[in-house]
């Protein structure tokens, strides 16, 4: 392990500082680009701008220090973490220490997005060289004042000591440390060092959160605001023909009833833009009806009141439509090749024995608690949009595209976000609410219902997996794997995860159909099932070659040379820890009677997984008790807040394997609220055990890596306890037509 | 639209609505009691309940019109100087994630724990189970259940 405190940084560029007229040291940096030369933060803290920087540290003249955190918060911690990781190279006590979600720079680009589980990797080594290099002017300024050599003096929990026993805190020399340059280069800790890095840090919402304060982007107020609900096509290739809405306009509380789309379809219309895989799909297709209130009770209200007469416009799909298509897609011969080892061709050819099996999933919804809902307020000077959005800046810009304005006069406050996973990231709720406060030209406030939000469509599309593998002379020499998927497929370096590298001869081949429903990412977008798919055959494959499921994956990750082909980014090292420490802790194999384990383990989002369900069976039924969890995400920033997105990720991901489905008919989804989708219960959770491998590296991201194994690790326990081969989600309905069947 | 006369964590408070208008709502946008959310709007998924004379309900599915007289405590209303037993213990074991359902996973969990201070876990559960938690801190909810009704006794 490289020793971190040797490890220095010149490149000063990102951070700027300045003098606060109230007294104090303000410090602005950029995480991902430099600043220009002529930027400096405001001396007036009630200017912060976000304008060229996307994050601040302010120190005042009592030594407190206010963080101003800059990535949306979700729900998966980074709001605590990234502010841990400032204040442990700053060296201040915790407690000294106050979070605030900063505001969004619509002019200057950044990765200000929560998605991806990339903000801590993205973010440690600056967020790192920000706290080290005010630390270190702190400790400047405090030489000066004592005139002793610098390099003399050292800093710890907001306090300045010299060789002479002189102490002064942090809050004594920011005026003077406000004056001095920023310094060229500075040592940062080394990991053995730190004091908050690795210990459990409490939600810094948490006492908002449980008190019930206003937080979300619902509990948006502002005076003189206005609610608006809006009318969509009940089915995708539907459009609007007329309406009526004299009955919801007779309502008291309802103010006016409008159509907004124009503004969209000229924007969506534009030659350059790519419209397939994209939430616009739909929302440009028509015009909808929007009911002023208000209230939000007067707006669903006067929704609800709302006569609407709806065309078909393009094909009206169904479920047994795309399970058509997408069969005929794997059984065809039109394929990209995403990568491509050896020649499977031949190594099928050759084969002793073949094994071959189909997987399938269906659409999801993401289901965030809070539904979609945006605040707008449209003037001559401004556009101001407030809520919860995982992508600020790309809503920003094409709010100021639809309403033709400067991207400078819109300004996007952020709020934390009741769930995100993935929804978040598509902001047709924001064009929406930025057409309507465009319209009425007052403060209003888009509100979904549970209806609404589950049917007005961005969804996890349904994909198929055929999977196939070559055995000779009781080794796997080839492995063939086919996507069929909705409108998109599989992306990046996901066809170069495990077994990539690990089987000579190795190909991955993609399809798909193109649909008018709207689909996009749902936590960890494809490897949520494809996971289940590959982790499943594998358990197949270990019994058809008479060894264990955990002794195959390690064989097999013995044959990769770690670092030989830079696009195999998982680390087979690490990922033979990770599963020895998940085998170590579940006493895999070692159970007693009647628990039936099974075993996954998946790369993906730069976290190295391995995962072991428990189930026993109860009248027959599997009744999922524990699952343990090894996790190699480098060094655990939070540990509280880390094990929390695994228990997460994993009941999740079991959650949705297990009870996941949806469906279309006539382009109309099935299920629309929570009285028929089912989501998972606390009576069906199983206690999720976390521990993670010992590491120095650079922290990796977790709001979604925990997901993927779960549905395969539940899916190979189930089949040791009942022998049955599940390779369709929802589970439960295979299930329950197995016990069926049984019964006869 | 009409007066309906409410006592809410303590207060006796009037408002004006429409009689079909659910509590949630009264208290979401009339009272800026917006610590109760708004989930399903169907009694499905817990986000909004709130406490009707000490029992959880979920004040999405209730007319203001049954409710003339009726003793009504919300999130806000929980903690008098200190944090009640079951917010300590959320906070102890630092429960939330996106922390959107949580104020209605505490409501629940406080109604449960008066009428049975002493659970199991199988009751926890049980008790528990109509509450959804999208990010799935489940683990953490039921530990906090467990670890509020040692704190109380």
């Amino acid at each position: 392990m490289e020793n971190q405190n040797k490890f220095t940084f010149s490149r000063r560029n990102f951070i700027r500082t300045s003098a606060l007229a109230s007294g104090g040291l303000l410090i602005g940096f950029n995480f991902f680009t430099s600043c220009e030369d002529t930027v400096v933060p405001p001396v007036d803290i009630s200017k912060l701008n976000f304008k060229d920087f996307n994050a601040f540290i302010k120190i005042a003249e009592n030594g407190y220090v206010t963080i101003f955190s800059p990535n949306p918060e979700i729900g998966q911690g980074v709001k605590t973490s990234m502010p841990m990781i400032i204040a442990e190279e700053l060296d201040v006590p915790w407690e000294h220490v106050t979070v605030e979600q900063g505001a969004l720079d619509t002019t200057n680009f950044s990765r200000q997005v929560a998605g991806g589980s990339q903000s801590i990797r993205f973010g440690w080594d600056a967020l790192r060289q920000t706290g080290a290099t005010a630390k270190h002017m702190l400790i400047n300024a405090a030489a000066a004042k004592w005139g002793v050599n610098a390099s003399s003096c050292s800093a710890s929990d907001g306090i300045i000591k010299n060789a002479n026993g002189d102490k002064l805190g942090y809050g004594d020399v920011v005026n003077d440390a406000a004056q001095l340059e920023v310094p060229e280069d500075i040592t940062l800790k080394a990991t053995t060092d730190y004091k908050i890095i690795g210990k459990d840090v409490v939600n810094v919402d948490i006492d908002k959160i449980i008190t019930g304060k206003p937080l979300f982007g619902l509990d948006y107020k502002v005076d003189g605001m206005l609610y608006a609900a809006v009318l969509r096509p009940p089915a995708f290739g539907q459009i609007l023909e007329s309406y009526d809405a004299s009955q919801a306009k007779a309502l008291p509380g309802v103010i006016d009833v409008i159509t907004i789309g124009e503004k969209a379809r000229n924007y969506l219309n534009q030659d350059s833009f790519d419209r397939s895989a994209h939430w616009s799909v739909r929302l440009s297709e028509t015009d909808k009806v929007v009911v002023i209130g208000k209230t939000t009770w007067d707006a669903i209200k006067g929704k609800n009141a709302l006569k609407a007469i709806w065309k078909d416009n393009s094909l009206a799909e169904s479920t047994e439509m795309h399970d058509k298509k997408l069969n005929d897609l794997l059984n065809g011969k039109e394929f990209n090749t995403m990568r491509s080892d050896g020649n499977v061709k031949q190594a099928f050819a050759s084969a002793d024995k073949v094994l071959e099996r189909v997987y399938e999933s269906p659409f999801l919804p993401h289901n965030c608690m809070e539904p979609m809902n945006f605040f707008a307020d449209v003037t001559n000077e401004k556009v101001h949009l407030v809520g919860p959005i995982q992508t600020p800046e790309a809503a920003a810009k094409v709010v100021a595209s639809l309403l033709n304005r400067n991207l400078e006069d819109v300004h996007v406050d952020m709020t934390r976000m009741g769930g995100g996973f993935g929804r978040r990231l598509y902001g047709d709720f924001v064009y929406e609410v930025a057409e309507i406060a465009d319209k009425i030209k007052q403060p209003v406030k888009l509100i979904s219902t549970r209806e609404d939000d589950m049917s007005l469509g961005v969804y996890r599309p349904a994909i198929k997996y055929k999977i196939a593998a070559a055995i000779k002379d009781g080794k796997i020499s080839g492995y063939h794997l086919k996507e069929a998927a909705v409108n998109s497929n599989m992306y990046g370096l996901i066809p170069h995860f495990f077994p990539a590298g690990a089987i000579e001869n190795y190909q991955v081949d993609t399809a798909n159909y193109q649909s008018n429903i709207t689909t996009g990412a749902w936590r960890a977008p494809y490897t949520n099932f494809l996971a289940f798919a590959e982790q499943s055959f594998f358990d197949e494959l270990a019994e058809l070659l008479e060894t264990d499921p955990i002794q195959l994956r390690l064989d097999l990750l013995k044959n990769v040379k770690d670092g030989e082909d830079s696009n195999i980014q998982y680390s087979a090292k690490r990922m033979i820890d990770t599963i020895k420490l998940a085998a170590e802790k579940s006493n895999w194999g070692k159970t007693k009677q009647g628990v039936h384990q099974g075993f996954a383990a998946y790369y993906s989002h730069n976290t190295h997984v391995a995962e072991v369900v428990d189930i026993t069976l109860k009248n027959g039924l599997p009744l999922v008790e524990k699952v343990t969890v090894a996790v190699d995400c480098g060094i655990v920033v939070n540990p509280t807040g880390a094990k929390n997105q695994i228990e997460g990720g994993v009941i999740d991901g079991i959650g949705h394997a297990m009870y996941g489905d949806f469906s279309f008919k006539n382009g109309k989804p099935q299920d629309v609220n929570f009285n028929t989708y089912r989501l998972i219960r606390m009576n069906e959770t199983p206690i999720v055990n976390t521990y993670f491998v010992e590491s120095g590296l650079p922290p990796t991201g977790l709001g979604e890596p925990g997901l993927p194994p779960a549905g395969g690790a539940l899916a190979n326990a189930i089949k040791a306890a009942t022998g049955q081969l599940l390779t369709k989600q929802p589970f439960v309905k295979s299930i329950q037509k197995h016990e069926a069947n049984l019964k006869v | 639209m009409a007066n309906y006369n409410l006592k809410i964590n303590g207060k006796a408070l009037t408002v004006t609505v429409d009689e079909d208008t659910p509590l949630l709502w009264v208290l979401r946008d009339e009272l800026n009691l917006v610590g109760t959310k708004f989930g399903c709007g169907i009694a499905q998924c817990g986000a909004c309940t709130v406490h009707l004379d000490g029992i959880a309900v979920r004040s999405c599915s209730i007319p203001v019109a049954s409710l003339e007289g009726a003793n009504i405590t919300t999130i806000e209303g929980l903690a008098n100087d200190k944090l009640h037993p079951v917010q300590e213990a959320w906070k102890e074991l630092d429960v939330p994630q996106c922390g959107y359902c949580q104020a209605g996973q505490i409501m629940t969990a406080t109604s449960f724990l008066k009428q049975n201070p002493n659970p199991n876990t199988e009751e926890i559960r049980n008790a528990m189970n109509g509450n959804l938690c999208r990010c799935a801190s489940y683990n953490r909810i039921e530990k906090a259940v467990a670890l509020a009704a040692k704190k109380m006794s």
